[in-house]
């Protein structure tokens, strides 16, 4: 049983249980390009909605990954240390930024489902 | 559009375009003390010839450092910088360059910025140096807001013998950043149990090597202390030439390594312009300051070579880079590299072991008069003399010999008003030491 919502910024979390995983769009690793680094957030982090929790930086760029909800960072994908191109390969499968619990779990509701955040992309053009 | 200057009337239509009365209205918000009340008491005008040897005039007041027998550091040091030096560094491709941002038609500027890096890692023993800092006591204000970064802490241990510059710097940064400080008490000798001052809230341990006062020590067990305790040791110096005789402080374990530059290849400049050095490990580097150049190859598999990791810096990175560096001291670091590059790696420890032969020398000299309260010293040393150190300073000034620093004046809150810094270099000769001693002699008796 889990649900996978989308932020504006291009993120997605997945709830399963109390957790929430968290990671980048496959729009977004499109828009990057390669991913040469990625700092993630250390466990017991505590952040809010919006906050900076995780840095990811391409050929092209440098950008913030934002705390899509409220709650305690519970761990930092290690992997994408020595591999940051798992953010290309499977943005959203083993290329997952970092997990969390939430401590506003209603601020989920207000994010995109699927087909919202399919038609948000598809706006941008 | 040709360029004049402005008239009355070009003012004045600026001023009522950003409605203000007067241009005085602009500055109120500097305190009424320090504005002026009315123009500054000059004469109104002189010849080209005239203001010349008025100047010349006053300057002939001043003792400059190469007209007498000279042996003052604490933190700016008098070494002989080889004519080639100045030769290469006025070559207009240097002189007049430009930040290296286009590797296509830069790759001089940064083949030599990556020899400089190289030269500071391998000094240093570090991984990893940047392309150069403003000077080292920047530097190592630079070094601490970084180990904040690393370990996400926000407190820093100061030794009491980091130079008080350095350590105002930091004092300044920290004030600005709302970072704490654990300054010690000044002391010339003597343990400063610095290990046991860090708790889970500091981020570094800041020494001095060889410290402010001339001392060298060993700061192994210090780092692995830090380390122990989750925290960095930045090791800071003034006096980069004594790291062509000692041990490097990346074989002690530090783990930020930042300081002086000047000694090679820069004149003392009345304190600057300055190149501050700035080392690390490799797993920090994501969070230097400051410009990176790295080696690569083109698409037909030559080496060249670019800026790198610049997601760091405030061009891309804006207010989330590691520092607001911009621009550095590329001249006086290319100053660095080509002195550094004449000497190589034989002649800095032949250079370096030429200075502490001299100190040894003056020291012999000196004794029994003054002799080092240092226990270990590299080319500088601080005596205790039996009258205040800023009157031996003058009647020693007034006799011709520049000889040392009253360190009362750097280290006021210090009850250290007898205590002299005094520094030898390679352009100290016999008889400079001989009119030292002999004026000291006098100056005492």
């Amino acid at each position: 049983m889990s649900q996978v919502k989308f932020t504006k910024d291009h993120e997605w979390v997945r709830l399963e249980g109390d957790v929430a995983t968290v990671g980048i769009t496959e729009y977004a690793q499109a828009q990057l390009g390669d991913v040469v680094f990625v700092e993630v957030p250390d466990a017991g982090l505590k952040v809010s909605q919006g906050a900076d929790a995780a840095v990811v930086e391409s050929v092209k760029a440098a950008s913030e990954v934002y705390a899509p909800m409220s709650g305690e960072i519970t761990e930092g994908n290690s992997a994408l240390g020595d591999n940051p191109a798992l953010v290309n390969e499977a943005p959203e499968g083993e290329g997952w930024f970092f997990k969390m619990t939430l401590s506003e779990p209603q601020e989920l509701d207000a994010l995109m489902d699927e087909a919202g955040y399919a038609a948000y992309v598809k706006e941008l053009g | 559009m040709r360029y004049l200057p402005l008239t009355q009337s070009d003012r004045q239509e600026m001023l009522s375009k950003i409605g203000v009365a007067t241009i005085d209205d602009l500055f109120v918000d500097v305190p009424q003390a320090a504005r002026l009340s009315q123009p500054v008491d000059l004469p109104s005008h002189a010849s080209e010839m005239n203001v010349e040897r008025h100047l010349s005039a006053l300057a002939s007041e001043n003792v400059a450092a190469s007209s007498v027998p000279f042996f003052v550091g604490g933190g700016a040091y008098k070494h002989h910088v080889p004519s080639t030096v100045d030769y290469i560094i006025q070559r207009s491709e240097f002189l007049t360059s430009y930040t290296p941002y286009q590797p296509e038609i830069t790759q001089g500027t940064l083949q030599y910025l990556f020899e400089f890096q190289t030269q500071v890692a391998e000094l240093t023993g570090m991984e990893v140096a940047n392309a150069s800092m403003y000077d080292g006591s920047t530097s190592a204000g630079e070094a601490v807001l970084m180990a904040h970064r690393v370990t996400r802490r926000s407190k820093a241990v100061i030794s009491g013998r980091l130079h008080p510059h350095y350590r105002g710097v930091i004092e300044n940064l920290s004030e600005m950043g709302g970072f704490s400080l654990d300054c010690v008490p000044t002391t010339v000798s003597g343990e400063e149990k610095l290990g046991e001052r860090i708790d889970d809230q500091t981020s570094c341990v800041v020494v001095q090597y060889p410290d402010f006062f001339g001392s060298v020590d060993d700061f192994t067990a210090l780092a692995q202390t830090a380390h122990d305790r989750g925290a960095l040791l930045i090791v800071v110096f003034t006096e980069v030439v004594a790291l062509g005789a000692l041990r490097a402080p990346g074989d002690m374990g530090a783990d930020i390594v930042v300081g002086e530059g000047q000694s090679i290849g820069n004149g003392l400049n009345f304190g600057g312009p300055y190149v501050g050095l700035f080392a690390t490990r490799q797993k920090f580097m994501r969070q230097m300051p400051g410009r990176l150049c790295g080696e690569t190859v083109d698409q037909d598999g030559q080496r060249g070579y670019v800026l790198t990791l610049s997601t760091r810096e405030q061009h891309i990175r804006r207010d989330k880079a590691t520092s607001n560096i911009c621009t550095n001291s590329g001249l006086c670091a290319l100053a660095f590299t080509v002195h550094m590059t004449l000497l190589g790696g034989a002649g800095l420890t032949q250079l370096a072991t030429i200075n502490h032969e001299r100190m040894l020398a003056l020291v012999d000299k000196l004794s029994p008069m003054v002799t080092p309260i240092n226990k270990t010293f590299f080319n500088e040393i601080t005596v205790r003399l039996p009258k205040p150190a800023h009157e031996v300073v003058e009647a020693l000034a007034s006799r011709g010999v520049l000889g040392g620093i009253d360190v009362a004046r750097l280290c006021p809150e210090a009850d250290l008003a007898d205590h002299l810094l005094i520094a030898a270099t390679e352009t100290v000769t016999e008889a400079d030491m001989d009119k030292f001693a002999c004026s000291l002699q006098e100056v005492l008796s």
